[in-house]
Parts: C-alpha cells; structure tokens; sequence
C-alpha cells in the first residue's frame, strides 16, 4: 500500500482494521505457521533421523525404540496434567517432587506390613490408593494457594516443590525403600502385553484420556477458558477458583500416579533420581505447543514434546555423549520454543 | 405512558469521599433504544455497573417490571434477564466465536455423555450460526478463535452473546468507541434489530451524532442525577451538550417516552 492510498483511507476513515480474514495465501500461511505441533512433529522426525543416520544399528532398534517409550512414559503422564496447568495460565513447577513424595509414601504403605515382596494385588492397590492420594493432596493443596490466597503459581509450586522434597526426605530418612511386591516390578514395571510394555500402554491411555476431557468437555472448555481470559470467565458465571483448584489437584493426581509408576519401573523409590522431571516435564509441555500465557495447548503436542527429551537422551547415549547434554539441549529447546510462542502471539496480535 | 420495564430511582454510590451517583435516576421502557450520555464522571458507567450487578448501589431502588429486585452480582443480573456487554469485551480470545457464545452455558451431549460433561459442539456451533445470522453479523468462520477476528467482528459476538440470553435489558457500554465507520454502521444495524426483536436497548456513548442517529430516547446524567430526558426525534446535538454541561438543568423540551 502506498503512502497516497494509506492518507486517502485515512481520510475515508476506513483504515482500521481491514475486515474479515478471508481464508487468503496470508491466512493459510500463517495456520501453517501458528500450529507448532507440526513444527515440532518435524523436529521430533528430524531429531530421530539423524540418530538413526548416524547410529542405524543402534538407535532404531526395536529394544531401543521401547526403552524410549518405557522412559518417557512417566514423564508424558506428569506433562498430561501439566498442560492443563499451563492452560490455565499456571504453572505447576512441584510435580517432579510431588512424584518422588507419592513414591515415597506409596512404598511406605506397602512395607507397613513387612517385607512385600511376595505379597499380591491387594497390597499393591493398597500403595496405589496411598500414591494417588498423596499426589492429590500435594496438588489440592497448590491449586487451594493459587486459587484463594492468590499467591501466584510460580511461588506456590516453587515452595511446595521444597516442601515435598523434604518431606519425601524426612519420611524415608533419606533411604531408598528398596523392597515393594514383585508383582508390582514385573507386571507393571517391566511386563509386556503383546511387544508394548504395559508403562507405555499406561501412559497412552492417560495421554488419551487428558486429550480427549481437553478437547470435547465442559472441563476442558473452562480450562481454556479461564487461561483465555479469567476475568471474561468470571462473568460468565464460572467458578473459577473452584476449577482452578481442581486443574492442580489433577496435577497433583497425575504426578501421584507417575510416583506409583515410577516405582514400579526402578523398584525403588529414587530418592536422588527426580531433579530433570520438573525440567522435562514443563518443557514437554511448551515444546508442545502450550502457551505459557495461557488459553492454547493440546496434549498431542505434550505428548511429542515429551519424546523430545526422551530422544536427545537415548541419542546422546548412543553416540557417546555424556548424558549431561540431555539437559543443556532441553533447556535450548525450551528457550526456543517460548521464543517461537512469543513470535506467534505477536503476530495474531494484529 | 407505558410503565417502565427498568427503573432506578434515587442510586447513591460513594466511592470513599466522591460522590460518583447523588440520587440518580433512570428508566427503560419496553422495545426502545434508550441513550445513556453524561461527561466524563458524570456517573454513566458507575450506573451501569450497579444496573448489572457489579457494584451494589449504597441507597436506591432497582425496579425490574413493577416488582423491586436486588441486583447482587452479574449472575444475578444474568438470572433476571439483563445481559451488558463491556467495553473490554469480556470474551476469552482462545475460544472460538460458538464456544464465547455459550461460555459458562455450555450445551451437553445428551445422556451418559452428558453427565460425564461432553459437550455437544455441533448444537452449540448450529445455535451460534443461527445467533450470528439473526442480528446480520458475517461470521465467514465461526471456528476460528475470536483473536483471529476483526474489532467489529469481536463486538458482534460479545453484542450477539448478551442477545442470546438477554430477555429483558442489554446494556452496550460504548459498543463502538474502538471501531471504524464501517463497522460501526454494522453494530447500530444490530443495535436495531435486538430492539426490533423486542428486547430494549440502553446505549451507553459519548458520540452525540450516533445517539440521535439510532435512540429512540436520549436520558442525560450530570453530577450523579439525571438532569433532562429527550426524545430523540425533537433534539438537537446542541441540546444534549447544554444539558450534559449544565447549561440546561431542567427536564427536556419532550420528556418522557413517545
């Protein structure tokens, strides 16, 4: 547009805004651009190729391919919860602790009665229900802070993270529980149903799950709602401090039941073994596509984003990097794909 | 004289030491536009939010068709019939133009679905295409997050969120001060057709040329009270400016409705 033509609509008062987006060249290319989900589907691709290139008798292997999925198991269904935080325009930064606690107490439970090893479902349910229910207490308690004394989530979870984690500490006195029912470690943690390890199937279907009350339940709607514009949702009648408390105690919930899996795959609580969760699991999230503001995300974008993390890990190992570079390379990804997200928001914002 | 549909009588509202409303006044009367003008402080929109429940008047009556109410909250306003569209919108930018339409009234499948809180997406998208269509607003694509729409596009859905569930009253709170000519336009034709459709209209505006253009009735508030009322038809831009700027302190040259 010239400079005339810029001054004659002015004069015409017709240069707001042009209007209706028409599905124009523009428009398309600019979906293209706003779904980062196929951007970082691209990446994953790429990240797996050049593996695969540089080590193809190691990297795509069959045994390799279900040890990334086993690992990445645990953490997809801590990032489930996650990305229904961050929607909301939280953040949840206490879930890596949260799960090592739930560990903790759900091994508690089942050693209350003596050495559990050879004891049956009945005991594991048992540590389940102790795991489940300390996640959510974790969680209801973030949610309770964010929600009613308006603390922001970012102070909330900081400081429930420390309390977890000392917690978890003072409960086990700092030793790993080492015994839980073998049941539990070789179903569970290391079985398999048809080729797929029972951890994978696990986390499918929690991914599943968090997808679809996403995306077609009045749940879901609300938490885009109110990551979208908390105010608009209070005059729309929502009860947004009881929604938001229950998007963290989900969080929690989740984190409870990734502790009791957890558990299940290392037999053993782990105590040293959760400082990158946090790290890897809000990552996932951003990676993914989720806005850090709030109002946009999905799960399937978690759930590649979760694999991102999971690959750089495996690669790292295979071509004989130090495993330390999991993390400097996570970081890198994460800065990048907040960056990107701030590019897109920029340019909506016309 | 009809008996008016809404109407306050006496509202006081302190605000620490200032005065923002000193006993006003104000009436809607069935199927009409009416406008609501003043200055800057002269207490339009502290009345408005008092009408629609956001604040709570400290003296004064609130009467909704003969019967006194208390208007304690936006829900409750939204439970008598009373829908306002602010000057922020209110609408969640994330969410596409059926789900801003039916937020925090969600339709649900029906049955087990329902219950578990599945939301019937395709009812909501037919209700909202039918919402759109009936005030004239040209949604090309009612699923596309309403960041992605025009300002004139956003005011639309907001103005076409409080029709759908508006029965008795819709406060515009300045619907078009962030809007071009054209779009503009667009919003009065719909501002029209909700009256037509027999919901009454109260137009809150400082643009005199537009409130003579689409009111039916044009009330003045000064200072807290109101101090004239018009018909649009008999008024001149230079009257509502006397009386807004206290060069008119009595009641208009055709008080009360038509």
């Amino acid at each position: 547009m010239t400079e005339d033509q810029v001054q004659a609509d002015v004069a015409a008062g017709t240069s707001a805004p042009q209007a209706p987006a028409e599905p124009s060249e523009g428009a398309l290319w600019r979906r293209l651009l706003g779904t980062n989900t196929a951007w970082i589907f691209l990446v994953l691709i790429l990240l797996v190729a050049f593996f695969s290139v540089l080590k193809p008798n190691n990297f795509p292997t069959e045994f390799n391919i279900r040890a990334i999925a086993t690992n990445a198991a645990v953490l997809l269904i801590i990032a489930v919860g996650e990305t229904f935080v961050i929607i909301t325009g939280g953040i949840d930064l206490s879930v890596g602790y949260v799960l090592l606690f739930s560990g903790v107490t759900g091994a508690q439970a089942m050693n209350a009665f003596g050495n559990p090893t050879d004891r049956g479902w009945d005991l594991i349910l048992l540590g389940l229900l102790v795991a489940l229910a300390s996640g959510l207490a974790w969680g209801t308690f973030n949610g309770v802070l964010v929600a009613k004394a308006k603390v922001p989530p970012l102070i909330v979870t900081l400081g429930t993270l420390g309390m977890a984690w000392g917690m978890a500490q003072i409960l086990s006195n700092g030793q790993d529980l080492r015994y839980i029912p073998s049941e539990l470690a070789t179903v569970v943690g290391a079985g398999k149903f048809f080729a797929v390890p029972w951890l994978v199937i696990i986390a499918a279907l929690v991914a599943a799950t968090g997808a679809i009350v996403l995306r077609m339940t009045r749940f879901g709607r609300y938490t885009f709602g109110v990551g979208s514009n908390e105010e608009a949702a209070r005059r729309a009648g929502i009860n947004v401090d009881r929604h938001l408390i229950k998007v963290y105690a989900l969080s929690g919930l989740l984190a409870g039941f990734g502790g009791f899996l957890a558990l299940a795959y290392f037999t053993t609580t782990t105590i040293s073994g959760h400082a990158n969760d946090n790290l890897n699991a809000i990552a996932a999230v951003v990676i993914g596509g989720t806005s850090l503001t709030g109002g946009i995300g999905t799960v399937v974008g978690t759930t590649i984003g979760v694999f991102i993390p999971a690959i750089l890990a495996s690669g790292f190992i295979i071509i004989g990097l130090q495993s330390f570079w999991q993390n400097v390379a996570v970081g890198a990804v994460l800065i990048v794909a907040v960056f990107v997200d701030q590019l897109r928001r920029r340019s909506r914002e016309r | 004289m009809a008996e008016a549909l809404l109407q306050a009588r006496g509202i006081v509202k302190h605000y620490g030491h200032v005065e923002a409303l000193r006993g006003a006044d104000f009436d809607v009367f069935p199927g009409e536009i009416v406008a609501l003008i003043g200055d800057n402080g002269a207490g339009k929109s502290t009345l408005v939010k008092i009408l629609s429940g956001t604040e709570q008047a400290d003296e004064g009556e609130i009467g909704l068709e003969g019967q006194t109410v208390q208007v304690s909250s936006p829900l409750e306003a939204q439970r008598l019939g009373i829908e306002t569209v602010y000057q922020d919108l209110a609408l969640a930018p994330d969410l596409d133009g059926a789900a801003n339409l039916y937020f925090g009234r969600e339709i649900l499948r029906r049955g087990l679905l329902g219950r578990l809180g599945f939301l019937d997406d395709r009812a909501m998208h037919a209700g909202a295409r039918k919402a759109f269509a009936e005030l004239g607003v040209d949604l090309q694509n009612a699923q596309s997050p309403v960041a992605n729409l025009s300002g004139g596009q956003r005011q639309s859905v907001a103005v076409a969120r409080s029709v759908a569930w508006a029965n008795k009253v819709i406060f515009l709170d300045e619907p078009t001060a962030a809007l071009g000519v054209v779009q503009t336009a667009r919003v009065l034709d719909v501002i029209r057709r909700i009256r037509d459709r027999g919901v009454p209209v109260v137009l809150v505006s400082h643009n005199m040329p537009q409130v003579l253009q689409v009111a039916d009735r044009i009330e003045v508030l000064r200072l807290g009270r109101r101090v004239a009322r018009f018909d649009a038809g008999g008024a001149t831009i230079e009257q509502l400016v006397a009386a807004m700027t206290g060069g008119l302190d009595a009641q208009g040259p055709a008080a009360g409705p038509a």
